[in-house]
């Protein structure tokens, strides 16, 4: 049946969709199927196994619920192709009818620039206050891309998403541009006038009543500033709060030695890891370095390999979980018990707690720990209580692994000294004691985001005369403050900033201020409010000639170019035993039935980055949705209490109710809820409170409080019905029934011996080989044939490739509405596939739904040798080239879709509506141009009615071969790295030439876990999956 | 009632439809010609320029090498329009009265950049790379026309895709190697063409041609063998030099 053409599919009544009805899930039944299933069967989602009709309509079209041209009237359609005819015309013509343009030189060229060719740069971005190294890629002046800084030791050359994203928000248009006086625009002259006003009138009390709040802080000169300033004001107080709750940390640290020391985990050197509620490989500041080491101790070459083991306990679905060889999901309440019953395991004098864990699988646990001493390590989450961080450095002390897998050092951040007197309950109880006059709150948004139980909105409003909000956006907290005062993105201020490890980063402005001088940079604003508005880089070139760390210019240079000042690093510092009292202190509490976990989002954080595009976009790692939060809740609760997903549930406790849309999360443990923190803004961007289809989502922060940080016990569920529509990406582009996740176990793979090819399970032998009419080679040439492999066994899903890729390649953001109806436009997408746990040869036992393993399968363009797409283009829009690319040539596309149709992988995009240019729901239409900035000027910006998809960074590749041709050299192995490959800490992607034998991608190729999607089909891909390989324990068999 | 169809009407209707057959090709006809000619192309016509300048005494007469202004030429995709600072090196000495530059020294003095109208332009899709051209020896001239003669500077070629397929199709009829300096390397050679022009050396008639901005392409048997013979030198792989992805992205 023809299908409408774009033109008017954006005339869509919403309501249409299928999702609309969406039937009750019989989860017997599905469980019963899952039973059923023979061989290792991976699924996607509930929806996929209940064949429900909602997941029926999503396999059978690309893009389900359009009308068809038949519902339309005669004269309709002759009006519409009429139209559709003439314009094709016009716009056919774009490249032959030639307008008139001027060129713009610059006046001065700066010197170091050719026109047409990056710069990059090196400095650091504040990731929750710690320092992330990046390389900022500058064209003409323009800051377009963040790549990792090699020289960074967090880094090492990788980003995560939200660091990537960053560079969205320096375009942002909504951005504060100027100083607000309780809403009035005012100037940063007269603030300055008022501020200091208000300090000399502190200064006769030796600023009793003035207060600084900051988030976490690493910026030594920063930290000096503040010490200067409470030196001037010796009754001053600098409070700290970071709505991301490492507080546990630190009172385990205290608890066990003494002191507040900071835990730094070196995997590279770990063979048996144990994470106790613990996400490690995202969110942390460090994450990026634990997810390379992680990955390298799992790199195994084919056969002969060895791979450390994950085993990881968590109350909530993560990527490390789903990284794990083994994973548990236990209520958040029943960590602790876990953690003290592997401690007695392993001999630490404490009480065994209570655990769902079976004793047999912790001790076999236990034992796999103990026999690799000094190799083993154990990592408590961030959120978790103190208990079980005190046990966490007391089993790593009993397993020797102190010293050789987990160093100790002084902390990296700047706080002051004592936990009661910085925290934000001693600033609230001083506010409600009307102690305080004046505040100055630097970043944050802790109107948003502070423990419920303070009430500081309140307290803020009511209690203090002059507040001032240092802020990039004017969000909730700007809202009660009397100024907010724009501060400068990081990558147009000079600052410094320490990395989790201690070492130091000079941070650089890449751009001038877009804003110009109304906007300060952090340390311009303490300058200024003791005297005279000083320029940020006099204060940064001070800092490091008079201070602690001082720089010749030589060195200072140096330093700004590697992105480190070398030798910065903290040293691991010896701790004492871990304290018998602090140990002895573990107890079990009780805890009330249906307990709440707040998870920081993965994307957004504490809604730090809401207001971001790019990061509200992206697929959550774990349930696939986009833009907006969900109430995760197992499959066994959501059973008992018949609740389906898009219920709207709504969470009791402490007389507080959150209202959020459930989500049936396999997975989840049974008797506790998930809900995710950052999201539900009321002020602070047009993205982050955006309207559209609900896309804000619900705020959690209500339920949390002081005492409460990490997770509830007792809240009560109300199911008040309804049917909520997600964003979920999970069923889009799927590819039914055929087998295209493979994995196996480090045992089974070893069995076959180094030489024989892995045959994985197969419903169907494969005869293609014998059979197939296609010559060998694609065609008669001798050059480059490019490919790339990705390893699943390395993959941690954790969205890094597909913002790097956004990045690069111009992708727009489309919106929540525009993703329900499955037209996201990102050229990668991760598949998370649930399946059974490939130790598990007695498959009919498991209980898929409540743990099932996970794993991740990043899809982009496979480059297909015999490419499907192609030879259904009427317009040869999409062809080969001689080196193996499946070209896709845009101005030749007239949008058939015919391709995209014909692609058995489903990784082609159509652009239905212009998104780079209309999307005027978070942009107003004079403020896009500011974003267009952000566009890398050697990828076509696409428009309407074309097709896209990966071109392999085609870019990139025809630099390193115009680069090369000029030197007259072959591009080297590693010459070209496209932006996915670039990005990935885990480094799960290799390309190169495959047409050499050498080439690291040629090697991996030759892996026996290599493997072609679909390759009965005959397509040939040019892209291979590398199974993916789990390590189990052999003791554990539960 | 009388008869609604006259007996011309005959021929008027066989007229009609001998229009309607032949028209949409004529007139498909006539658009791609116009297309194609110099009141599209805007080829050899003289653009009007804030300021007048002349390639012909910049390049010629006083012999300023092209890269001292267009400085990116064998660095990178643009060729680079001179910054104003570049006019002023000279032009703060040498004629700091002149009434015809007043938009140079105005736009020195107050930072405000000149507005160019572009002579070569390219649509977007297309990413031309100067370097790799220059790399390979293609002189200036074969593609931006005699350009050491314009005294307004005008558009040598259409830049249209069939244009550039000429050579990308067949790089063997276009690629010249100056046989009297084999030590040169190709780019060296693009500009040791200028210096022969200059010291008034002889030049051949292909050499001529090139510098006439006719392409200097030949078909003779001979230089077909040369030019195959440098293709080979350079290492250009001609089957993929028509491959889309060459020049669109």
């Amino acid at each position: 049946m023809l299908d409408v053409s774009p033109l008017m599919s954006h005339t869509h009544d919403p309501n249409e969709q299928s999702t609309a009805k969406r039937p009750i899930i019989d989860l017997d039944a599905v469980n019963a199927k899952l039973r059923n299933k023979r061989g290792p069967e991976y699924w996607r989602s509930l929806e996929e196994i209940a064949e429900t009709p909602e997941f029926q309509a999503w396999v059978e079209d690309e893009f389900p619920n359009r009308r068809d041209l038949a519902g339309l009237d005669r004269r309709s359609f002759l009006k519409f192709m009429g139209a559709s005819l003439a314009l094709a015309g016009v716009a056919g013509c774009r490249g032959v009818f030639l307008p008139d343009e001027k060129l713009v030189p610059y006046v001065r060229q700066p010197e170091e620039m050719t026109i047409g060719k990056p710069l990059y740069y090196a400095t650091a971005v504040p990731i929750r206050g710690y320092a992330m190294g990046v390389l900022v890629e500058q064209r003409e002046g323009r800051p377009i891309k963040l790549e990792g800084n090699p020289e960074h030791p967090i880094s090492l050359g990788a980003l995560d998403a939200q660091t990537q994203a960053q560079i969205l928000n320096f375009y942002d248009p909504d951005r504060l541009p100027n100083v607000l006086n309780a809403g009035n625009i005012s100037t940063v002259e007269q603030f300055a006038q008022v501020a200091r006003d208000a300090l000399a009138a502190q200064k006769a009390k030796g600023g009793a009543g003035l207060r600084i709040l900051t988030e976490t802080i690493t910026s030594p000169s920063l930290a000096a500033q503040i010490e200067d300033l409470l030196k001037a004001y010796p009754q001053a107080k600098w409070h700290v709060y970071d709505a991301v709750d490492t507080d546990s940390h630190r009172v385990a640290s205290e608890a066990a030695f003494g002191a507040n020391y900071d835990t730094h985990y070196n995997l590279a050197a770990a063979k048996v890891i144990v994470a106790l509620d613990s996400d490690f490989l995202q969110g942390r500041p460090d994450s990026v370095l634990l997810a390379r080491h992680f990955a390298d101790g799992r790199r195994t070459a084919a056969s002969t390999g060895t791979m450390n083991r994950l085993y990881s306990i968590e109350s909530s679905m993560t990527i490390t979980g789903a990284s794990a060889d083994h994973r548990w999901p236990v209520k958040p309440s029943e960590v602790v018990g876990f953690a003290s019953a592997l401690a007695a395991a392993v001999g630490v004098p404490v009480a065994p707690g209570v655990t769902s864990v079976p004793a047999s699988v912790v001790n076999a646990i236990a034992k796999d720990l103990q026999s690799n001493p000094s190799a083993s390590v154990v990592i408590p989450g961030e959120g978790t209580s103190p208990e079980v961080v005190v046990l966490a450095h007391a089993i790593n002390a009993k397993l020797a692994a102190i010293g050789n897998t987990v160093t100790y050092s002084a902390p990296a951040d700047f706080r002051p000294a004592r936990r009661e007197d910085y925290s934000l309950a001693a600033l609230t109880n001083a506010l409600n004691q009307r102690l305080v006059d004046s505040i100055i709150i630097v970043g944050g948004n802790p109107v948003y985001n502070a423990p419920a139980d303070l009430k500081f909105h309140d307290a803020l409003l009511q209690h203090a005369k002059f507040k001032v909000h240092l802020t990039e956006y004017e969000n909730e907290t700007g809202q009660v403050c009397d100024w907010s005062v724009p501060l400068a993105h990081p990558l147009e201020a000079w600052s410094d900033l320490r990395a989790c490890d201690g070492t130091v980063s000079l941070a650089q402005p890449i751009i001038a201020p877009l804003h110009g001088d109304e906007t300060l940079s952090v340390h311009e604003f303490f300058s200024m409010l003791s005297g005279a508005r000083r320029q940020g880089y006099d204060l940064l070139r001070d800092y490091y000639t008079t201070g602690p760390i001082p720089l010749d210019e030589k060195a200072f240079r140096r330093a700004l170019h590697d992105g480190v000042i070398p030798g910065t690093a903290s040293k691991p510092t010896q701790v004492p035993p871990v304290n018998a009292a602090a140990l002895g202190a573990i107890a079990p509490k009780a805890v009330g039935d249906t307990e709440v976990k707040f998870a920081l989002c993965p994307k957004v954080v504490d809604g730090r980055f809401s207001n971001n595009g790019w990061l509200r976009e992206l697929p959550h790692p774990v349930n696939k949705i986009t833009w907006d939060n969900v109430v995760e809740i197992s499959p066994q609760m959501a059973q008992r209490l018949k609740i389906s997903s898009g219920n709207i549930l709504k969470l009791s406790a402490g007389g507080v109710d959150v209202s959020g849309p459930a989500w049936i999360q396999p997975g989840q443990p049974d008797g506790s809820v998930t809900l995710t923190l950052g999201y539900g803004r009321t002020n602070g961007g047009a993205v982050a409170t955006t309207t559209e289809a609900d896309a804000a989502g619900y705020d959690a922060f209500p339920l949390r409080t002081t005492t409460n940080m990490g997770s509830l016990g007792g809240a009560t569920i109300t199911n008040l019905g309804g049917d909520y529509r997600f964003a979920n990406v999970q069923m889009h582009h799927a590819m039914q029934g055929r087998n295209i996740v493979r994995s196996t176990t480090l045992d089974k793979l070893k069995k076959d011996g180094p030489n024989t090819a892995y045959e994985f399970e197969e419903e169907e032998p494969h005869t293609w080989k014998e059979n197939t009419m296609y010559p060998e080679e694609v065609f008669p040439w001798k050059g480059e044939q490019w490919a790339m492999t990705i390893d699943l066994n390395l993959c941690t899903g954790c969205n890094a490739c597909v913002t790097a890729c956004q990045a690069e390649n111009n992708i727009p953001v489309v919106g929540k509405d525009q993703v329900a109806r499955g037209r996201e436009m990102h050229w990668i997408r991760i598949d998370r596939y649930y399946g059974p746990n490939e130790a598990r040869e007695e498959l009919e036992t498991v209980d898929q739904l409540s743990n099932p393993s996970v794993v991740y399968q990043p899809v982009m363009c496979l480059h297909c040798e015999k490419a499907p797409c192609e030879p259904v283009c009427p317009v040869a829009a999409t062809v080969h080239s001689h080196d193996g690319l499946n070209q896709m040539v845009y101005n030749r596309c007239v949008g058939t879709r015919y391709c995209s149709d014909n692609c058995p992988y489903k990784v082609r995009r159509f652009n239905f509506l212009n998104y780079t240019d209309n999307q005027t729901q978070f942009a107003e239409q004079d403020k896009i141009p500011l974003l267009r900035l952000l566009n890398n000027p050697d990828v076509t910006v696409r428009g309407r009615g074309v097709m896209e998809k990966c071109t392999y960074c085609i870019q990139r590749i025809s630099d390193a071969r115009i680069e090369g041709k000029k030197a007259n050299l072959p591009i080297p192995d590693g010459g070209v790295v496209t932006a996915c490959q670039q990005a990935c800490p885990s480094q799960a992607i290799i390309f190169g030439d495959k047409a050499d034998k050498k080439s690291a991608v040629s090697k991996s190729l030759t892996d026996k876990r290599a493997y072609m999607l679909l390759e009965d089909l005959n397509t040939r891909p040019r892209t291979q999956h590398l199974a993916r390989l789990r390590n189990p324990n052999p003791e554990i068999t539960a | 009632m009388a008869q609604l169809f006259t007996p011309a009407t005959n021929n008027r209707l066989r007229t009609l439809l001998g229009f309607l057959s032949i028209g949409p090709l004529v007139l498909g006809y006539a658009l791609a010609g116009w297309s194609r000619s110099g009141s599209n192309t805007k080829v050899e016509v003289p653009r009007n320029q804030p300021v007048p300048f002349s390639h012909r005494h910049h390049a010629w007469e006083l012999g300023i090498d092209c890269r001292y202004c267009h400085q990116g030429v064998e660095k990178s995709g643009f060729a680079n329009i001179p910054p104003t600072e570049t006019c002023m090196s000279c032009h703060s000495q040498v004629w700091t009265n002149s009434p015809m530059l007043e938009p140079i020294r105005e736009s020195y003095q107050t930072g405000t950049p000149i507005q160019w109208t572009t002579v070569n332009r390219l649509p977007s899709f297309v990413y031309f790379n100067h370097s790799i051209h220059v790399a390979r020896g293609v002189n200036c001239d074969v593609c931006h026309g005699p350009v050491q003669k314009m005294q307004i500077t005008w558009k040598g070629n259409s830049f249209q895709m069939a244009w550039c397929l000429q050579c990308h199709r067949a790089p063997e009829r276009y690629l010249y190697r100056d046989e009297a300096h084999p030590e040169l390397s190709p780019r060296q050679q693009v500009f040791n063409l200028y210096a022969k022009l200059q010291n008034h050396e002889e030049l051949t008639d292909r050499e001529d041609r090139i510098l006439e901005g006719e392409g200097g392409d030949s078909d003779a048997p001979e230089e077909l063998k040369k030019g195959k013979a440098i293709v080979a030198r350079y290492g250009i792989k001609t089957q993929q030099l028509a491959d889309c992805w060459m020049c669109h992205r």
